[in-house]
């Protein structure tokens, strides 16, 4: 299963980016094969509907779940909609190692 | 002749100004007309009491997809420059989002499949009073969740057709939905309050002005000590300085009230009436 963490750089120690839509850098954790994959946001700089925008973007690469610090209002329900679970980590120094570590167990 | 009322971010007393200044040219007898485009959060009408003479719904076209006849080309999702159409092809999911939506009409265009048609959402409604013989309070109020305020404000500052003298309560900020407010006024007034924050708020509205060649003059709100450093600004860009309303407790007190200081309080009268008769005369030269 894929799972995307919301990050501020495209590296292994880089922090969790708590705006979803307008976060620096998706990681894309697969589980099943432990793959990472860094996926640079388009959306942002954009002025409006960056979360959508994440959304669409998450959804085609066949995402499940996402970590991220804030999702706002207009993302929750599509997410719900395309049954892709949410995680808030409200914690702005933790390491997208460290997020991935917790998801392996 | 249209005065545009303008507070920057918000919170400065603007409402104050835009109220008391229509006040006093209600009390006049003047045609008057006070537009309340703070579509958001307009507050106007708790100053004044009248019938009701207009209600309009503004609509916006959006898009409705038929999910039967759509066959996820994705092509309505390419058109539309706002991210407001969701589609994920491969699991045969395809959503408008219609806080996004600005009703462009592109992807019914767009769409070769005829699996689009466009419905009428309800982003707002004008509501237009009478407050005395020739004095009208128009309301611009938006649906919460709406996009953007710029259609209900553009409905309400078109509503009166007459030619009657306008007083432009302006939405916060300097984006859009601003511009609009102020983009036919003939002088646009400046409410800012005598803090480091105030300045540079207002810096950030004249520069919007100074792009749009307007008239501008400041006046400075609950002032309490003199601020050097805004009446220097005020000096070196050569912008007039219109009044200077005291921090006065009485003011908070009657505003709190729902109640105008240009009414109750004759000092106040007599500034706010300053104020108008020197817009007049600068809009005259
Ligand atoms: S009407 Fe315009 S803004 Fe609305 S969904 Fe269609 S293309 Fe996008
Ligand atoms: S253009 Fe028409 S057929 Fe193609 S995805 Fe959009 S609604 Fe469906």
């Amino acid at each position: 299963m894929k799972v995307a963490i919301t990050s501020t750089g495209n590296t292994l120690e880089s922090t969790l980016d708590q705006r979803f839509g307008r976060c620096s850098f998706f990681v894309i954790y697969d589980t099943d094969n432990q793959s990472v994959a860094y996926i640079p946001n388009p959306n942002k700089e954009i002025s409006e509907g960056a979360g959508p925008a994440s959304v669409q973007i998450l959804a085609e690469n066949g995402v499940h779940k996402i970590v991220s610090g804030d999702f706002g209002l207009k993302v929750k329900p599509l997410l719900d909609s395309l049954k892709i679970q949410m995680i808030v980590v409200k914690d702005v120094q933790k390491k997208v190692s460290e997020i991935i570590q917790s998801l392996s167990h | 002749m249209k005065i545009a009322v303008a507070g920057g971010k918000g919170g400065t007393g603007k409402t104050l100004v835009a109220t008391n200044i229509f006040y006093v040219l209600m009390e006049e007898g003047q045609q008057v007309e006070l537009i309340d485009c703070d579509a958001e959060e307009p507050n106007d009408t708790l100053f004044f009491k009248g019938e009701i003479m207009h209600h309009n719904d503004v609509l916006l076209k959006v898009p409705e997809i038929d999910t039967s006849l759509c066959v996820f080309c994705g092509k309505c999702k390419e058109y539309c420059n706002y991210n407001a159409i969701l589609m994920i092809g491969f699991s045969n999911y395809i959503k408008v989002i219609e806080e996004l939506c600005h009703g462009c009409g592109a992807c019914t265009a767009a769409c070769s499949y005829g699996a689009i048609r466009e419905i009428d959402r309800l982003i707002g409604e004008v509501n237009q009073y009478r407050i005395s013989q020739h004095a009208l309070l128009t309301e611009a109020r938006m649906r919460v969740g709406v996009y953007s305020p710029v259609n209900t404000v553009k409905a309400a500052l078109k509503l009166n057709p007459e030619p009657y003298m306008q007083i432009i309560d302006a939405p916060p900020g300097t984006s859009c939905p601003f511009i609009h407010s102020v983009v036919h006024a003939d002088y646009v007034i400046l409410v800012t309050e005598p803090t480091p924050f105030g300045l540079s708020d207002l810096k950030q509205t004249v520069e919007t002005l100074k792009g749009m060649n307007k008239r501008y003059g400041v006046i400075i709100n609950r002032v309490d000590v003199p601020n050097n450093e805004m009446t220097d600004y005020l000096k070196k860009e050569n912008i007039p300085l219109l009044a200077e309303i005291p921090f006065d407790r009485r003011i908070a007190e009657v505003y709190a009230k729902g109640g105008l200081c240009a009414q109750q309080i004759l000092a106040y009268k007599h500034q706010f009436k300053n104020i108008v008769h020197f817009i007049n005369q600068e809009i005259c030269k």
